[in-house]
Order: structure tokens, then C-alpha cells, then sequence
């Protein structure tokens, strides 16, 4: 062969994520790998191949569409809509003024109520967000973090309200503050206040709510962010361990609250990578929640997570094309063995998604499950030369950064320190360049550009929302029993000043129509309010 | 020798997606100008208050919450306010077509979407700098 | 607008005037330094406090936390946040203002931020000039923050009257900070979080080590602060304030000010001889024929800048 025959496209290779890739992989590049001790069978310690026996042979993943936006009524009636077009779990967004623990008449709130979600200030909006739909027949996934406790007790009350026990509802709260502070930025209290609620929660669902994943501890924020696919996979699981840490800590056995958290990744552009990230999560957390936390429990070394395709992949130019993007990062996750998927619609880079365009990413799965042929057997990439080594490198790289989040004092320090802010400022920074230079390609972005308008049909929030959300909120404050909702937040915050678990307290708060920022403002009060350090 | 370009970088509103605003901070850096990052969380009158004591030239706005319409307009109101008439104002975010009339008629200078490349956004604050 | 106007305007308090005075004072041209003649004469009054430390110490916060303080008392403040360490390509990204948002919307804070522009004592310079201007604007204490990485904030910190040297327990900070010497030019040391695990330790490090310096009639008083919580705040500013009576009392302050303004003359006078220099050199084309010399390799710097001075400057005359 000459020189000009071996030639290759480029230099060098590399994955989204800026991750070198050989020529060929080989035997030599899986030489160490033991199938029983670092592979497994599908359900069998350390479930590098997935955490059940018969996976999608058994029952194929939750299809779980994240919606919500404007007022109660509307999202109630998407979610009608989603569950009789086949969904199978419900997924609430709630608008910024909710998640920053802001109600919807406080200035602060002013253009954004319903927005990015369905807004929820009292107990009254909650009882309305789920009219008809009964609780004891759907799981329901909530993205809430800093005020996820008090949204959760709300679903509860509801729940009673249908006359169905706690004991019998399931679902998600999100719950991981500390990828607000990593990546998401939609914290409120410093810290440690933030990780006394989450291990409120974790101790009093282990015993009223068994059926609730207490948190969902999510990568796919970080990546979003602009982080690499191996600084997802670490940060994450670095937050893991230090929730389980928190939790023992707060003098909770590890296997009492262990089975209920679950995980949240991304499946961004590159197949095999994100492939390899899925794998390498359950093998590592399986081994540390065994070897250094002591686990007892199997349930307890099962990483179950859920999967929402990449975000921050689509394109606003020829938006057609995220339906294909959509479905290789689809199959990235149902290849790595996901529990539950979000398929995002073709037009999220410019808005709320339309009905429309959330009925082909629904049916983007549909394809996936029972098209495809890729659900009939487990693992199907695993003892691939490329996938065990890629996956190998990525418990590599992430033991190395455990490692660094060590010396910097865990992960709470290392985030004040700004350690996990500015190793991802650095990447997002690196793809931008990337990008820019036409090194990496975007199609219709920095490569094969057409001349468009963009047609797309967009949801527009009514701009009366907010004033109809304010108008109840209102009513709310005027028909409660006011001395019984003063009562509550006294109590609430005498139980914040001491250790008093806080979750029966905002309970009571909420079932006398205590609003969210009412009770949020307690916190505030006691626990004082995040700022971060500019990272760069 | 040539004035050098000072730039506040801010993200009014609740929501949190810094991603862009810090890329776009490090491009302007790159590129020799002075960055003033507020940060996260702020209200229209703390980034009208930081351009006016920061004597900044452009003010950069970065908006993913949708809340573009009611924010935007409290900047610039407030920049007129004090006076800061001379100042340019761009909006980088998730803004669509028919926002996009709305807030250059409010008075925003240039408004970048979701895929600018940042040697656009650079290129096109040297040329449309008003005080030189 | 013209320099006469803008005096007059900021010395009327208008922020605006002031926001571009200091820019004006940044582009360092001759402009700025006829701004400083003409508001020179106002100045004098503000108490200028320094606050240094190694970056993540907490000295945004601290800065928060004084100006909170001080405007419970009807105090006008200003606030000075210099980054020294700013990289080549003459940008920079300042972000200190984030610990401080709120205090930027009350009319009596003022913030304002400060890179190094790539010439030497440039920053020092500017932020000499930005304090008296603050001074001149009415502001009664002036608070200059700026990182402890080396050269740079010593500098910066001869302007105050009261420096603060921030630490925080964990980290070995207080090893970097004495290896730096930034823990001499200290009049107050901070221990902030002291919430944290080992702060008591580094109280005591800090006590015994100022039991083996120098005598002195100031002591250096350790304080311990929380300031994300404005614990120990309000002492720490009576400590402040402790100093400044000693430095009024014992003549400390009126020496203070006479060596700073008897240095700026001194740097003044440095950067007119050099700018003048560099001038009648490029003009005269001694600087490109020095430039193609070093190029080719013929010279060596040290007689380079030899023949620059005994043709343009003033070696010729002394030596």
C-alpha cells in the first residue's frame, strides 16, 4: 500500500466530547476485561449489561414526555392528551417563578410565569394540575429541586384528596441540588441547608412513601451545559455518592433510602460514547455502593436512570433534522439500557414543544420499541472490542476526577471552589471553538446551510396566564383560614431552626393552602440564600 | 491607542442556563474586551445600575426563560433613564422571528440566536459600538 | 464632553460623571490627568480600606457584608474591585459585582470594577486615581478589593489606609499568602468562614506568628467573620475604625497619604520621562534601528537601552 491509500479524513478522530478514537479496536484493547467480574449477566452484579434479567424482553422503557406550561387547566389537559396517545408516565415542567420558589405575583416573577412550565404557588393549582387523572394509576416524574419538597408534599395532599394512601403513589422528584449549583443554577439556599431537606426527604419517604424515587440525580444538566460526556458521567455520580454519604450522615441506614434514588443522564450525538458512559455508570455505581457504602441490599447497587435526548444538540436551522438526531441519541439510550426516555421534539431549540412535534418524538420511540428489533436482546453492543474499551475509559477518566473532587475536599468544596464550574466553562468553550472552525460538524449550522425561513409552528403562552394565575393565587391567600397558615409557617420555621425532620411540617403548611413562596420565604430566613462566584 | 471595549454580560430573569453567556464572555475576552459579568438571577434595574457604574459600551443580555418581551424593555427603559443613550444593547437567547421586531422597535441593537457563531456577535459589536 | 463639565458634574455627585471619570482615568491619556488637577482639591476625606486574600476566600462576600454594614450607619460607599491578574490579549472578565448585586441598586453604593490593562503600574495607577475620584464624588469610605496572587494587589494596596489580608481555614492558604508577603502589608487579618473546621487552628497560626514579627505599636488584630451570614461583620468594622484613630493619632495617616502622593509623583514623573523618551526615540528612528539590532543579535538589551537614553534621555548628561 502507498501513503496515500493510508491517509485518513483527518489527523484525529475524536468524539463529541473531544475523546480521541483509534483506528480499530482490538483483542489487546479488552485484554484485562473478566466477563464475570466486570461484565456480568443482564441483572447480575456489577450489571455493567443492565440491571435486569429480561430487560425489554420484559417490559420495554417507560416513555416519559416532559410537558407542562401556562396554567394548570392547560397542562392537565396535555397530560390527558399524552396518556390516551399511549404514554406511560407523566412528567411535569414547572415554569421558573416555581422553581425559584417565587410565587406568581411576586415581582421577581413578572414574564415568567407559565413560560417554561405549568406554574404551581398553592395546593390549589396542584389539585387542578391533576384533575381526573388518578394518582394510583400513573407514576408521575417532577422537575423540582430546591423547593422539590414542598412540591412533593402537594402531590401528596392531592393524592389523599383522591382518597389514595402515599403509600401507593409513585414517581420522581428530581431533588439534586447539587447539580444547580454545578450546572442548572436554579438553587436557593446555600448547601448544606439544601442537603438537610434532601435527607428530610429521603428519611420520611422511606417510611410514608416507599414508592418514591427520592431523587433523580441528573447528568443530563451538566452535559447541557457543555460538559464532555466522561465529566457527566463523574459529576454526576460524584453527587451520588456524596447524597448516599449525606444520608448516612443524617444516621440513616444506606439501604433504607438507597433503592429510591434514581439517575438522569443525556444521550447526546455520539452513539458509542454515550453507550459506553450508560455502562460504565451502572459498573461503578454498583461497585461503590457495595464495596465503600456497604450496601447490603442489591436494590441498593442498582443505578436505574432515565434518559432525555440532547437538548442542547438541536438546531434551530432546518429543525427537521433533530428528528433524526433525536433518534440516534434515542437509540444511544435504549442501547445503554435506560429505564424511562424523553424524546425531545423538533422544535424545543426555539420553544415549549407543539403537540404535534411531541407525537413524533413519541413516535420516535414507538419506532425504537417495536420496529426496530433493537429492544429483542439485552446489551447487544456488549463484547464489542470499541464499546468494552470505550467503557473501560470511561470509569477511567471518572475515577481520576473522584479522585481530584477528593483533594479539593469532596464535592460541596470543590463546588464552592468552583472546580466542577470551570472544567465545564472550559469544554463548552472548547466545542464553541470546535464548532467554529468547522473541526466539528453541525449539520445546517456550520456545514450544508440552505437558505430558510423558519416556519415551524410555535406554542405561544397567552399572555393573560399570568394575570389568571395571579387572580387565583390571590383568591387562595383571601378564602384559607389565615391564622391556621401562620400557624403552620411558625412552626415551620421553629422545626427549620432546629433538626426536626421538615417534610411533616410542610406537609401541614400545604394543606392550609400555605402558598410556595410563602413557605419558601421561611427557608430563605432561616437558611440565607445562594450566590456564586464568578467562574471562568 | 484604541479605547478599550468594556461589555456587561448579564442574564436578567429566573432562569439559570449560563452556558452561552459565559461563552460568549470568554469570546469577547479573547478578543481584547473588558467584561463585566453580573451574573445570574438579575433584576433589569441591578444590570441598568452595574452599565451605569461600569460606564460600559454594550450591554449583553442573555434570556432562555421566554420572558424576553417584559424584561428587555425594562433594561433599555432604565438605560434611558440614566441617561445611557449611547450604549449598545444586544440580546443573545432562544427569541423568536416575531420577539425579534418587538425588541429591535424597543430599541435592541442586534438580536443572536440559538448556533451564532461568536466571531458574528464580536464582529458585529466593534462595528455598532457607539462611543468610540 | 469636556473635562470642566465633568468635574463639575461629578463633584455634584452624578454617578454618571464619575462612571466616566474612572474610564477616562483607565485610558490613562492626558484628559484624565486634567480631570485630576481640576478635583484634586476635593479630595482627601474618604477612608479607604483594602481587602485582599487568595481568590474563594470570601472576599466579595466580606466586601457585601462591610457595605451593608456602613450603610446602616448613612455611610456613602464605594467600592473598587481590582483584578490584577488579568491575561495578555488585554481582556478580561470581571466578575466580583455578582457577590455585591443587590448593593448595586441602592444610590449611595458604588461599584466599580477594574482590570490590568497591560501597562506597568497601570493598574496602580488607575486605582489611585479611581479612589480620589470616588473621594472627590463624596463617598466617606471607599473599599478596594483585590486577589492576593503576588505583586500586583501589594501594589494596589498602598492606596488604603487599612488593609484587611482575608484567609480561610483549609487549603494552606496561609502558607501562600506569607510566601507572597501579602500577610505584612495586613493591618487587620480576616478569618473568614469560621464556621469551617480548623478555623480556631488558624487563628492560633496566625497569633504566633505575629508573636515572632517585629514590634509594633499596632498589633494586628486576627478577626473571624462568617460573612455569607454577616457574622462578626460589625466587629470587624469597629476594629476598622480602631485603626484608623490610631493612624490619625500617631500621624500614621497624614504620612500614609504624604508617601503615596510623593510616590505617584514619583511614578508620574517616571512614566512623562519614559513616554517622552520612546517618543523622540521612535521619531529619530533610534527605536527601529535598536529593534533591528537585537533582531539580528548584534546588541545585547542593556546596551540597547544605554544608547536610547544617551541619545534621547538623560544618561547623556549624567554619565
Amino acid at each position: 500500500m502507498d501513503r496515500d491509500e493510508k491517509r485518513e479524513r483527518r489527523e484525529v478522530f475524536m468524539t463529541v466530547s473531544g475523546a480521541p478514537i483509534k483506528r480499530k479496536y482490538g483483542p489487546e484493547d479488552v485484554a484485562d476485561l473478566d466477563y464475570q467480574r466486570d461484565l456480568g449477566d443482564p441483572g447480575c452484579y456489577p450489571y455493567t449489561r443492565g440491571i435486569h434479567e429480561t430487560m425489554y424482553r420484559g417490559r420495554v422503557w417507560t416513555m416519559r414526555q416532559f410537558a407542562g406550561f401556562g396554567t394548570a387547566e392547560q397542562s392537565n389537559e396535555r397530560y390527558k392528551y399524552l396518556l390516551e396517545q399511549g404514554q406511560t408516565g407523566l412528567s411535569v415542567a414547572f415554569d421558573m417563578p416555581t422553581i425559584m420558589g417565587y410565587d406568581s405575583d411576586h415581582p421577581r416573577a413578572d414574564g415568567e410565569v407559565g413560560k417554561l412550565g405549568v406554574a404551581v404557588d398553592s395546593l390549589a393549582d396542584m389539585e387542578i394540575l391533576f384533575d381526573g387523572i388518578p394518582l394510583d394509576k400513573v407514576t408521575t416524574s417532577m422537575t423540582i429541586n430546591a423547593p422539590a419538597a414542598i412540591l412533593l408534599a402537594m402531590y401528596i395532599a392531592v393524592a389523599e384528596k383522591q382518597g389514595v394512601s402515599p403509600r401507593d403513589i409513585g414517581g420522581t422528584i428530581q431533588n439534586d441540588i447539587l447539580k444547580e449549583y454545578i450546572a442548572q443554577k436554579s438553587y436557593i439556599f446555600p448547601p448544606r441547608p439544601s442537603l438537610r431537606l434532601i435527607t428530610d426527604i429521603f428519611a420520611y419517604c422511606a417510611e410514608h412513601v416507599p414508592r418514591w424515587n427520592t431523587i433523580s440525580i441528573s447528568g443530563y444538566h451538566i452535559r447541557e451545559a457543555g460538559s464532555t460526556a466522561v465529566q457527566e458521567l463523574a459529576f454526576t455520580l460524584a453527587n451520588g455518592m456524596a447524597y448516599v454519604q449525606a444520608g448516612i450522615d443524617a444516621g440513616l441506614d444506606v439501604d433504607s433510602f438507597a433503592p429510591r434514588l434514581s439517575f438522569f443522564f443525556n444521550a447526546h450525538n455520539d452513539l458509542f460514547e454515550e453507550v459506553a458512559k450508560f455502562r460504565a455508570a451502572r459498573r461503578i455505581w454498583a461497585r461503590v455502593m457495595r464495596e465503600r457504602f456497604g450496601a447490603q441490599n442489591p436494590r441498593s447497587w442498582l443505578l436505574r436512570f432515565h434518559t432525555q435526548t440532547a437538548g442542547c444538540s438541536l438546531t434551530a436551522q432546518q429543525p427537521e433534522v433533530n428528528i433524526i438526531r433525536t433518534t440516534i441519541q434515542a437509540l444511544a439510550g435504549v442501547l445503554g439500557g435506560t429505564q424511562s426516555l424523553h424524546t425531545n421534539s423538533m422544535d424545543e431549540a426555539w420553544a415549549l414543544p407543539s403537540a404535534d412535534a411531541v407525537r413524533i418524538a413519541l413516535r420516535t420511540q414507538q419506532v425504537l420499541a417495536e420496529e426496530s428489533g433493537v429492544a429483542n436482546t439485552i446489551d447487544p453492543l456488549g463484547g464489542s472490542y470499541f464499546v468494552e474499551a470505550l467503557t473501560d475509559r470511561m470509569e477511567r477518566e471518572a475515577q481520576e476526577y473522584f479522585d481530584r473532587i477528593e483533594r479539593l475536599g469532596g464535592v460541596v468544596a470543590a463546588i464552592e471552589a468552583g472546580f466542577q464550574q470551570r472544567e465545564i466553562a472550559d469544554a463548552a468553550y472548547r466545542y464553541q471553538k470546535r464548532v467554529e472552525s468547522g473541526e466539528y460538524t453541525v449539520v445546517g449550522v456550520n456545514k450544508y446551510l440552505i437558505e430558510e425561513e423558519l416556519k415551524i409552528p410555535l406554542l405561544r403562552i397567552d399572555p393573560d396566564v399570568q394575570a389568571r394565575q395571579i387572580e387565583r393565587t390571590r383568591r387562595v391567600r383571601r378564602e384559607r383560614d389565615e391564622v391556621e397558615v401562620r400557624r403552620c409557617l411558625r412552626d415551620l420555621e421553629e422545626g427549620a431552626r432546629g433538626d426536626a425532620n421538615l417534610m411533616p411540617l410542610i406537609l401541614a403548611a400545604v394543606k392550609a393552602y400555605a402558598t410556595l413562596g410563602e413557605i419558601v420565604d421561611v427557608f430563605r430566613t432561616v437558611f440565607g440564600e445562594y450566590r456564586e462566584r464568578a467562574i471562568f | 491607542m484604541e479605547r478599550t471595549i468594556r461589555v456587561l454580560v448579564g442574564k436578567p430573569g429566573l432562569d439559570g442556563h449560563d452556558r452561552g453567556a459565559k461563552v460568549v464572555a470568554r469570546a469577547y475576552r479573547d478578543a481584547g474586551m473588558e467584561v463585566i459579568y453580573t451574573g445570574l438571577h438579575q433584576t433589569p434595574e441591578q444590570i441598568v445600575q452595574a452599565a451605569v457604574q461600569e460606564d460600559v459600551d454594550v450591554v449583553a443580555l442573555s434570556i432562555l426563560s421566554g420572558a424576553h418581551n417584559t424584561l428587555v424593555p425594562k433594561v433599555i427603559e432604565g438605560l434611558k433613564r440614566e441617561g445611557l443613550d449611547d450604549v449598545l444593547v444586544l440580546v443573545g437567547g432562544i427569541i423568536p422571528e416575531e420577539d425579534v421586531e418587538f425588541l429591535k422597535k424597543a430599541g435592541v441593537a442586534g438580536v443572536f440566536g440559538p448556533g451564532t457563531p461568536t466571531s458574528e456577535i464580536i464582529e458585529f459589536t466593534r462595528e455598532n459600538v457607539k462611543r468610540k | 464632553m469636556n473635562i470642566e463639565e465633568l468635574a463639575s458634574r461629578l463633584l455634584n455627585q452624578d454617578k454618571r460623571a464619575l462612571a466616566r471619570a474612572i474610564s477616562l482615568i483607565e485610558d490613562g491619556g492626558v484628559e484624565a490627568r486634567a480631570l485630576m488637577k481640576r478635583i484634586y482639591p476635593n479630595t482627601g476625606r474618604a477612608a479607604v480600606v483594602g481587602v485582599t486574600g487568595a481568590p474563594g476566600v470570601g472576599k466579595s462576600t466580606l466586601v457585601d457584608g462591610l457595605t451593608a454594614y456602613y450603610r446602616q450607619q448613612g455611610l456613602r460607599v464605594g467600592v473598587l474591585a481590582v483584578d490584577p491578574t488579568s491575561p495578555f490579549t488585554g481582556g478580561a472578565i470581571l466578575g466580583d459585582r455578582i457577590r455585591m448585586q443587590e448593593r448595586g441598586t441602592d444610590p449611595d453604593v458604588f461599584i466599580r470594577s477594574l482590570a490590568s490593562r497591560g501597562q506597568v503600574g497601570g493598574l496602580s495607577r488607575a486605582t489611585g486615581d479611581s479612589i480620589r475620584a470616588m473621594d472627590a464624588f463624596g463617598k466617606d469610605i471607599i473599599l478596594v478589593e483585590t486577589v492576593g496572587a503576588g505583586q500586583g494587589e501589594v501594589e494596589v494596596m498602598r492606596y488604603a489606609h487599612t488593609t484587611l489580608v482575608v484567609l480561610m481555614p483549609g487549603g494552606g492558604d496561609e502558607i501562600q499568602a506569607i510566601k507572597a508577603g501579602i500577610l505584612e502589608i495586613g493591618d487587620i487579618l480576616v478569618v473568614n468562614k469560621a464556621d469551617m473546621e480548623g478555623a480556631d487552628r488558624l487563628v492560633r497560626d496566625l497569633e504566633m506568628m505575629l508573636d515572632l514579627g517585629p514590634e509594633s505599636p499596632w498589633r494586628p488584630p486576627v478577626m473571624k467573620t462568617v460573612a455569607s451570614r454577616g457574622a462578626g461583620v460589625a466587629a470587624l468594622a469597629e476594629k476598622i475604625e480602631e485603626h484608623r484613630q490610631y493612624l490619625i493619632s500617631s500621624g500614621g495617616l497624614d504620612r500614609k497619604k504624604l508617601d503615596q502622593v510623593s510616590s505617584q509623583v514619583e511614578e508620574i514623573v517616571a512614566s512623562s520621562l519614559l513616554a517622552e523618551v520612546m517618543s523622540r526615540a521612535r521619531a529619530a528612528g533610534t527605536w527601529q534601528e535598536v529593534v533591528d539590532r537585537l533582531s539580528e543579535g548584534t546588541l545585547d538589551p542593556y546596551t540597547a537601552a544605554e544608547e536610547v537614553l544617551s541619545r534621547h534621555g538623560l544618561l547623556s548628561e549624567e554619565g
